[in-house]
């Protein structure tokens, strides 16, 4: 992803599509759209990857939740046919903070734990916070039903939480 | 930034990464985490959820003919829709809602001000402003109402809250904002459902006014 980022490779561009086209399809499809649809929401999302690859900030995020949430609003736009509120950009100016390598690896370790902590989950929860991730639940059924499954991951969200806010702060 | 005492509670981050709020609800926490790095952070730790989740989602298979198209495509210009950055008290979701100009107030009576960014079945959020020292008129609510403060700060029977902070009330609170006495105070602020007013004037205005 960096080499997308910093030196517009194509190559490199390839193997994201290689790793993330097929998975993107396959989640898509489960969050309700017909194949071809699917297809035309994967084509936008890795083209919004390669245009918008100066926003990916490896010290805040890994590049599947980046993927996730360009994801999640491109197939929202399309279900609803409306343009969904994101936040502002945080500004980032490589060349004022450079790469913080510690901080990138503390950022991989930490979604490493988040993913093995959802790998140890009993099915039954693990789908409850699939389906809520993949837009199956409201707001509501999220604080009632998946309170428990929630709760066994929170600690690691946390942790991650506190790197990132820190960070957060520091670039202020 | 300003101090942030309220925040968007953990499960509305969740609702809102995945999708699952209402438009007018998601303006209010897309608005909120602009100001908010503590609930950013949250975010995007939601966000690294959804990704893990990502990852293992079992691959579908492709034509092959899409990744040479895309790569084809990589050159040319995507075309996205407008977005606003932000522009005074308003942060860039605000100024996107208000498509890029200043609000159009409409008096509410009692020198109360609001300017409607959008109102369909699914609820609607707008812009109020209140004069120092002045109070919206007491009402309840038949869903959900956020109110994020964007300049001044208010107070009710739940608490004060200052610039950036959220207020949540429900369908059981029955409250009466107050405006602080030393600068208006503007608000951003969603329902999913029309508020119930206790006054007998506001409730005739009400469908006049969208609130």
């Amino acid at each position: 992803m960096l080499a997308v980022r910093d030196q517009r490779d194509r190559k490199a561009f390839g193997r994201l599509y290689d790793h993330y086209a097929p998975r993107l399809k396959g989640f898509v499809m489960r969050s309700g759209l017909p194949a071809a649809q699917a297809e035309e929401v994967v084509q936008d999302v890795m083209l919004t990857i390669w245009h918008k690859a100066a926003l990916f900030d490896p010290h805040r995020a890994q590049v599947s939740a980046w993927v996730y949430q360009i994801t999640r609003n491109r197939t929202i736009d399309m279900i609803r046919k409306e343009r969904r509120p994101v936040p502002e950009e945080i500004e980032q100016d490589n060349a004022v903070a450079p790469d913080d390598a510690g901080q990138i690896l503390a950022v991989e370790q930490e979604t490493r734990y988040l993913a093995q902590a959802l790998a140890g989950l009993k099915p039954g929860q693990r789908d409850a916070i699939e389906k809520a991730y993949l837009g199956e639940l409201t707001h509501q059924e999220l604080s009632t039903q998946t309170g428990l499954p929630l709760g066994t991951i929170k600690s690691r969200i946390r942790l991650g939480l506190k790197r990132l806010r820190h960070e957060l702060k520091g670039m202020r | 930034m300003p101090v942030i005492t309220h925040h968007i509670p953990d499960a509305m981050l969740a609702a809102y990464v995945s999708g699952n709020l209402e438009h007018s609800f998601a303006l209010v926490v897309a608005t909120h985490v602009s100001l908010c790095l503590d609930c950013r952070a949250a975010m995007e730790a939601h966000q690294a959820l959804g990704g893990a989740i990502l990852e293992t989602t079992v691959p579908e298979k492709l034509p092959k003919s899409l990744k040479s198209s895309i790569i084809d495509r990589l050159d040319s210009p995507m075309v996205a829709a407008p977005g606003y950055g932000r522009s005074g008290i308003f942060p860039a979701p605000v100024m996107t809602a208000l498509k890029g100009k200043p609000p159009r107030w409409k008096m509410l009576g009692a020198g109360i001000r609001q300017s409607i960014l959008s109102a369909d079945r699914s609820g609607s959020a707008r812009l109020l402003y209140i004069p120092p020292g002045r109070a919206v008129p007491e009402h309840s609510h038949n869903g959900l109402e956020l109110t994020l403060v964007l300049q001044g700060s208010f107070s009710d029977n739940t608490g004060h809250f200052g610039t950036g902070d959220l207020e949540i009330a429900d369908a059981d609170l029955s409250h009466q904002p107050t405006a602080d006495p030393d600068v208006p105070c503007i608000c951003l602020a969603a329902t999913d459902a029309p508020l119930r007013f206790k006054p007998l004037i506001p409730r005739l205005l009400q469908p006049l006014f969208q609130i």
